[in-house]
């Protein structure tokens, strides 16, 4: 077990060096920020000098070892736009993601599981059906016309809840959360509403088809025989078989919406990292973009990591082959 | 003669499938003693396996027992609800299967598998449970059973993990057990192992067993009696010795003709010509007549079961009948 995880550390290191060149080199392809950052009538000399302090004028091999050099003390540099450590500025936002993907992707996954095995557990009933009708449009219909009818209807016609913004937030550890306050928790509610369709309907796709692949081995037709009840089958039986493949896509989703959660927390106003991200990307804000996809790569890293230990933990056959 | 601890009467399973009805079991009767052992005998689809599941009342849709009895123990099982069969599954009757790496659940030790069959039934402490799954899994012959508990299923090769499946299926001491070739996926010199461990426990326990399979050898060393089934139906049903010494339906003499053993080394092994027919569009009258040389005319209607004191057939030209049958 321990050499197991060892051996998945290094390898994540690896993924980090190579995604922190990947990065570095992408980002600097991308346009040269001084346009943007210096006014068109600065002089000559404000615009070399501005080149020097923001360490332009270094050869690209130069920039990266610095930058390195100074991630592995903790500093992600500065924000050439807002002139404050990345760290910060990212650190900010980050927990307003945060709160907003774990609250979706977990309730996603809790009832679009449960919805799931139900409907490949009785896979002719007319409830099941409409599961899956539900999941068809979750799947088929986009995110920011779901997002914008949400709010037409709950916002705007019937006035339940608000349109945007993170209402009343409360310091825990020196960082703002909404969802303790019933006002935060309120406007959680919509835009969590809005990511979490999409995964909803990729949660059930994935319990139904286990659950019905699994309902017609012999392992079920064998407790039958040996009459446990069907509760007792579901629970001890059928869950742990499916789980493999939803941890997987639970991973993935969270990852990925971790990092990508743009199109709603524009809609909702939410001021999350992807608003930032957005923002950054049109001024050229370098630092904050390279920051930003060195801690999404570290995120999906971690999460990939967690995930494998998860399998190792329930499924015996991975960690006594991880181990030999 | 006492009352047999497994009767069963005119057992008809169909399967009402979009292409028609689909009679897997057709009128199926045979009893069964306490601690006897019946070999149930027969091709591919002949309807061996979904007998044994309509006895335990696990049969799939779009299947169900369409009429006949089950009685275990003197109660009527077709007629049970299924919160009153589920009690008795496991418990009076229960059931193994042929592939023990398919019935095992990978990701359960053995221990926990086992007292998830003993909370079926029965309140037992952890301790009490583990000492009597420990208890079952020696009794099968898997050595440090306490040890072995802590195992999970792919730590064991597949005639232990077929062991532990039977240990599963002994747990509660039922009274008949229903074997679906559990050594047909395993090595020859297991299957006479666990074969010959099975009959002793059935003699010590007095569970009774009927033993699926397609393997008249197999069977014939292990049964006191057999039933072969063609088409869903038994054709014939008797004494093991008796069946193998003097077949009457041809369709058993066929079955025995086959066997390797029977041929001389050096000649072709004798077939069966023809194959099962499909149970969807079954010839009217004896299913086995359009492989038969002796059919004619009147095969064309269903034979009735003929009795001769402890042996039946149905065909209307048994054959042997001048070997010499006691009156």
């Amino acid at each position: 077990m321990l050499g197991f995880i060892i051996q998945r550390f290094l390898q994540a290191v690896v993924v980090m060096a190579v995604m922190s060149v990947i990065v570095f080199c992408g980002v600097y392809a991308i346009g040269n920020p001084i346009d943007i950052v210096i006014p068109p009538e600065a002089t000559e000399d404000i615009r070399a000098e501005a080149i020097r302090r923001l360490g332009l004028d270094r050869p690209l091999y130069e920039q990266y070892f610095i930058f390195v050099g100074n991630l592995l003390q903790g500093d992600l540099g500065r924000s050439f736009v807002y002139n404050i450590p990345v760290l910060e500025l990212i650190g900010g936002r980050l927990p307003a993601t945060l709160e907003l993907v774990l609250i979706s992707v977990v309730s996603a996954t809790v009832l679009g599981v449960s919805l799931g095995i139900y409907a490949g557990y009785r896979p002719d009933s007319w409830v099941s059906k409409t599961i899956m009708a539900v999941s068809v449009l979750g799947f088929s219909v986009p995110s920011f016309w779901v997002g914008l009818i949400l709010i037409l209807f709950f916002a705007v016609h019937l006035g339940w809840l608000p349109a945007g913004g993170r209402g009343d937030t409360v310091e825990i550890w020196g960082v703002a959360w909404s969802f303790p306050t019933l006002d935060g928790l309120s406007h959680i509610v919509l835009p969590a509403a809005n990511l979490a369709l999409f995964k909803l309907a990729m949660m059930i796709r994935l319990a139904r088809a286990g659950t019905r692949e699994i309902m017609l081995t012999d392992t079920i037709k064998f407790a039958r025989a040996a009459g446990l009840s069907e509760a007792t089958i579901l629970r001890r039986h059928l869950l742990k078989l499916i789980s493999i493949p939803i941890i997987t896509v639970f991973g993935l989703e969270l990852g990925s919406t971790l990092a990508f959660a743009v199109v709603t927390e524009t809609i909702f106003s939410w001021p999350g990292v992807g608003k930032l991200i957005i923002d950054s990307i049109t001024v050229l804000d370098r630092p904050v973009m390279v920051a930003y996809l060195i801690i999404v790569a570290f995120l999906f890293v971690t999460i990939n990591f967690v995930i494998d230990l998860v399998f190792a933990l329930i499924d015996p056959r991975v960690r006594h082959g991880a181990s030999a | 003669m006492t009352e047999p601890v497994l009767s069963v009467k005119n057992l008809s399973t169909h399967f009402f499938t979009r292409g028609g009805v689909v009679k897997a079991v057709d009128g199926v009767s045979f009893d069964l003693a306490r601690g006897e052992i019946m070999g149930l005998v027969g091709e591919s689809g002949s309807g061996k396996t979904v007998t044994g599941f309509s006895l335990i009342g696990l049969v799939d849709a779009p299947g169900r027992i369409v009429e006949g009895s089950v009685k275990l123990n003197g109660t009527e099982l077709t007629t049970l609800s299924e919160k009153a069969m589920r009690t008795r599954r496991g418990n009076e009757i229960s059931m193994i299967f042929q592939d023990p790496i398919a019935t095992l659940n990978p990701m359960l030790t053995i221990g926990q598998q086992m007292k998830l069959a003993i909370d079926a039934h029965e309140r037992l402490s952890p301790q009490a449970a583990e000492a009597r799954s420990a208890e079952l899994l020696t009794q099968v012959g898997i050595p440090s059973a306490k040890a072995r508990l802590r195992a999970y299923p792919h730590e064991f090769s597949g005639g232990m993990r077929q062991r532990v499946a039977i240990a599963i299926a002994l747990l509660h001491r039922p009274a008949v057990i229903v074997a679906d070739e559990p050594t047909t996926a395993l090595d020859v010199s297991i299957q006479a192992q666990i074969l010959f461990q099975m009959r002793d426990l059935a003699r010590e326990t007095g569970t009774a067993m009927i033993w699926i399979s397609h393997d008249l050898a197999v069977v014939s060393s292990l049964a006191s009696k057999l039933a072969v089934m063609y088409a869903g139906r038994i054709v014939e049903q008797g004494p093991t010795a008796t069946l193998l010494r003097d077949p009457r339906h041809p369709y058993t003499a066929g079955l025995i003709a086959s066997l390797p053993a029977m041929a001389k080394p050096g000649t072709p092994l004798t077939q069966i010509p023809g194959s099962t027919p499909s149970l969807l569009s079954l010839p009217p009258g004896c299913p086995f007549a359009p492989r038969c040389d002796h059919a004619d005319d009147v095969c064309k209607t269903a034979p009735a079961l003929t009795m001769q004191g402890n042996r039946g057939w149905r065909c209307y030209h048994p054959v042997g009948q001048d070997a010499g049958v006691p009156a």
